[in-house]
């Protein structure tokens, strides 16, 4: 393989695979360190750090609309927990295994990460006079799969629970269940169907970001009425009531979501067409 | 139409959006999740939260502050990709 140029492998049946195996070529015989290439290493590098500091620092802030602590029974909160662990070991070894000797891949997921950590710190008002806030789950879901953004989610969740009291460490394991795992796989299934069918892929994403973003609200409403079944009508009555409150504010936010996921999308296909083109998501 | 008109067209779109509500619905604009508390204490008038959260902010302001932190700090992660990004992008061009 000729060593000397980027990796704008698209031409080649079987993308993905081959570029990684030619970064990891790369890396064993060094030939393709021009000058240029060693300095982008570099910044990579610094990247990583930068990646720590996203994951271990701006999640304090996130006032979350998740379930509140200490209200979802110990049970609800156990069962939650355990569903919750292989999806988060799975998309720990996803992550480990795409970035992997490719420090623009890092870049990208420490973007994908940031995005959703800028997002959940936007509490929007919303057409029934309450506020609510995007999950920004949708990008990276597109991006690098549905379980590497379960790990995020799970981060993202536990820093609110510990630092600012929303969600909360007993409904941890639900709450990641909804933003973590449910609404990644929503975008990331809706997004490639989309695709299949031949749907634009601006269009795609957007379309991909909402749904993420509404499906995560409608299965904490599920779940809250699963825990807390009306009286009178059971699991239905009562999940309707907190469809109401938690589906219908995040109407307009899950559009907002959409758009705001579509604007860093054009420019990371814009700046980064390569590397969405591994990844299978250009 | 240009990258940066298009995108600039779709962030208004999105600040349309959120701005709107505020000026045609009068609410409280609180948060989704004590309405969510409400309902509970409906549903379930004896349930009592089993666990208290560690550690709560003191105040509205100190929450506000770690907010803008958390936003901030994202953005500015965010915008240091695109930095390197379109360096890279620029770079490849030239050659």
């Amino acid at each position: 393989m000729a060593n000397n140029r980027r990796p704008e492998l698209t031409h080649l049946p079987d993308g993905g695979c081959c570029f990684f195996r030619e970064v990891k070529m790369r890396l064993k015989t060094g030939a393709s360190k021009s000058k240029n290439s060693v300095l982008i290493e570099k910044y990579m590098q610094k990247a990583a750090v930068v990646l720590a500091v996203v994951l271990a620092f701006p999640v304090m802030g996130a006032k979350a609309m998740h379930i509140m602590e200490g209200f979802l029974p110990p049970g609800w909160a156990v069962a939650w927990g355990a569903i919750c662990i292989p999806f988060v070991v799975k998309g720990f070894f996803s992550i480990k295994k795409k970035i992997s000797g490719n420090s623009r891949m890092l870049l990208l997921l420490a973007m994908c990460g940031a995005f959703a950590f800028v997002l959940s710190a936007l509490k929007l008002p919303s057409v029934t006079g309450s506020c609510s806030h995007p999950t920004g789950v949708g990008l990276g879901a597109i991006m690098f799969g549905p379980t590497a953004m379960s790990v995020i989610g799970v981060i993202v969740l536990l820093f609110q629970a510990i630092l600012l009291a929303h969600g909360g460490l007993t409904t941890l394991g639900a709450n990641t269940f909804s933003m973590g795992i449910a609404g990644p796989f929503a975008s990331y299934f809706v997004y490639r169907l989309l695709k299949k069918l031949g749907v634009k892929s601006t269009v795609s994403v957007f379309i991909a970001a909402f749904i993420g973003d509404i499906f995560t609200y409608i299965v904490t409403s599920l779940q809250l009425g699963a825990a807390f079944p009306d009286s009178g009508g059971g699991f239905f009555v009562s999940a309707a009531k907190f469809l109401g409150i938690f589906a219908f504010t995040q109407l307009p936010l899950a559009v907002a979501e959409g758009i705001l996921t579509v604007i860093v999308y054009n420019g990371l296909k814009k700046y980064s067409n390569a590397e969405l083109q591994a990844l299978k998501a250009d | 139409m240009k990258l940066w008109k298009k995108n600039l067209l779709l962030l208004a779109l999105a600040l349309l959006i959120c701005v709107v509500p505020l000026a045609i619905v009068k609410g409280e604009y609180g948060g989704a999740d004590d309405k969510a508390e409400s309902v509970i204490s409906e549903i379930r008038p004896e349930y009592e939260p089993w666990f208290k959260s560690i550690y709560e902010p003191p105040s509205g302001e100190v929450e506000s502050l770690l907010f803008a932190l958390q936003a901030s700090i994202g953005g500015l992660i965010i915008g240091f990709g695109f930095g390197k990004l379109s360096e890279r992008h620029k770079a490849s061009e030239k050659k």
